[in-house]
């Protein structure tokens, strides 16, 4: 096939739509009034802000009244766990529940918060890397505040019982937030049906701008603020509200949930094509669930490669994608998603996320299903780790 | 991070790939936990290095510093090859993200150890004129 360029890292981020753009451009031009203005100007801007939210809202199966805006997931996700354990804290509840294989907004904060003296219990994930609800209900105890669980996880693309872990929550009065930046788009999401507190959701990965995000929190919970200041987003968030991309948010959410079986129908065919394909090169193998996973979701390693190395030679053929290599996580040990379900560090250095989107073709997969295969030969030739896995030699031992 | 145009020429094209059946030394370091590998094959004459090969296991760094090293070594005497430090195989590259500096310890650590292996080869203790390399590495990202 011909030299193409095909972006396959939609996990990573999108490229902003057409109309997420049309939608924008009046609030990037003329459409400038602050919403806290008493003008004309400045009501436009309100009135969009508020239109906006309810777009959003009921994109989850939520109240108007319930959606915050932020600068992103990781704002979401910081403000939701830190700011449930400040108000928790005050009560004698000072014990979070989340998993080990959690996104590292979570993650992270979790850490933070156990230097501050909370108790983190981190819930295993089995091969497949799914959450067990039964785990969650016995790690729920009296002084417990908050689990946390992400909907789709990042990298191996699992989706995990949301909603089972959800109703353990909620009979046990604990409230319950979920990651769902991955999810919003590729699974269908209702926060009252699924007993979700807590939601954290994010623009860029839908085709909106970087720098946008939203929490959901369920009336009846008033978590204190992250950001203080100013009475924007109720008093709740400070700031100036970014009103372009709040309304690209609106409309990127729009889009992406309106036809959510189609969207999962057309790629996970493609997914299921790529998959079935790359694991016919020796050696290989899935990552992930086979089948309750991101319908865009492929995580294949390659034993006997490093997957930096992978991704630059995709690059020169124009494929963009990604690793969970250490080289790539930008630290000594690979990804730790790829260890929490149980991989060898070596094999989890061989590893490939391709994540299809919208934008992406059949001639795509072709393209990805005719490069990968030489590209892991040419690598694996000049690897003499892979010289040892030929010999049988157990390349884990050290 | 960015890669210098010369560390992806070298990673796209790299030079003296492969193995030397009957080298003079051989040299290996690195360990596939912590995910870079390298193998290098000498072939020494009358104290010339006439021929070098390698064979990577690790990220686009690690590829380029092992190619950047071998066109540095080849056809040299074995005493500029002794003397050849990281630091020349980065400057060479036009250098490298800091979190990939550890790449170029290694590629000078794996002519290290195939220079060692070539005096232990004539029955010549390679310690006190290589000085010691570790069989592989003791942590990650030294």
């Amino acid at each position: 096939m011909e030299k193409r360029f095909v972006y396959a890292d939609n996990s990573a981020t999108t490229q902003i739509s057409k109309p997420v753009l049309d939608a924008m451009m009046p609030w990037l031009t003329e459409g400038y009034g602050n919403a806290s203005s008493i003008y004309s100007i400045g009501m436009d801007s309100a009135r969009a802000i508020l239109k906006a939210r309810e777009t959003v809202a009921k994109a989850l199966g939520a109240k108007t009244s319930e959606i915050y805006f932020t600068s992103g997931g990781s704002e979401s996700d910081n403000w939701a766990i830190k700011c449930a354990a400040d108000v928790s804290a005050k009560k004698g509840k000072k014990h979070i529940i989340t998993t080990v294989f959690e996104h590292h907004a979570v993650l992270h904060t979790c850490q933070y918060l156990e230097k501050e003296g909370f108790e983190v219990t981190y819930i295993p994930v089995d091969e497949m890397g799914l959450v067990h609800p039964e785990d969650i209900k016995k790690a729920i105890r009296p002084d417990t505040c908050l689990v946390s669980v992400m909907f789709a996880n990042n990298e191996i693309g699992t989706i995990q019982p949301i909603e089972e872990i959800g109703k353990i929550c909620r009979e046990k009065k604990v409230w319950f937030h979920t990651d769902a930046v991955q999810a919003v788009g590729n699974v269908p999401i209702d926060v009252v049906k699924m007993n979700i507190d807590l939601l954290s959701l994010s623009g860029h990965k839908i085709h909106a701008p970087k720098g946008i995000g939203a929490l959901y929190m369920r009336t009846g919970i008033n978590l204190p603020n992250l950001i203080h200041g100013g009475a924007q987003e109720r008093s709740k968030r400070a700031g100036t509200e970014n009103v372009a991309s709040i309304v690209g948010l609106a409309k990127a959410i729009e889009m992406a949930t309106a036809d959510i079986p189609g969207k999962q129908q057309r790629l996970s065919k493609m997914r299921d094509r790529i998959i079935a394909e790359l694991l016919k090169i020796p050696e290989s193998r899935l990552n992930g669930d086979p089948v309750r996973r991101m319908c865009g979701n492929v995580n294949i390693s390659f034993r006997g490669i490093e997957g930096e190395s992978l991704l630059l030679s995709l690059d020169l053929e124009g494929i963009c994608a990604s690793s969970g290599s250490a080289c790539t996580s930008g630290s000594l040990d690979p990804s730790h998603v790829l260890l929490a379900i149980g991989l060898p560090h070596s094999t989890a250095h061989g590893s490939l996320r391709i994540t299809l989107g919208d934008g992406n073709t059949e001639e795509d997969a072709d393209y990805i299903i005719e490069k990968v295969p030489k590209i892991v030969e040419k690598l694996r030739a000049m690897s003499p780790l892979w010289e040892r896995i030929l010999r049988d030699e157990d390349i884990d031992a050290e | 991070m960015i890669y210098s145009e010369k560390v992806m020429e070298h990673f796209a094209n790299p030079r003296n790939v492969g193995e030397i059946p009957d080298a003079d030394g051989v040299g290996e370091v690195g360990n596939a936990k912590c995910g870079d590998i390298m193998k290098m094959y000498l072939k020494i004459d009358n104290g010339i290095i006439t021929d070098v090969k390698f064979k990577t296991f690790g990220c686009g760094a690690a590829v380029a510093t092992s190619s950047m090293a071998t066109e540095l070594i080849k056809g040299k005497p074995v005493e500029d090859a002794l003397k050849l430090t990281n630091k020349a195989v980065v400057e060479a590259l036009d250098g490298l993200p800091t979190v990939k500096l550890h790449c170029s310890v290694l590629a000078e650590q794996a002519i290290k150890a195939a220079l060692s292996d070539y005096y232990r080869k004539q029955g010549v203790d390679p310690e006190p004129i290589v000085g010691a390399v570790p069989d592989v590495e003791t942590a990650c990202g030294i």
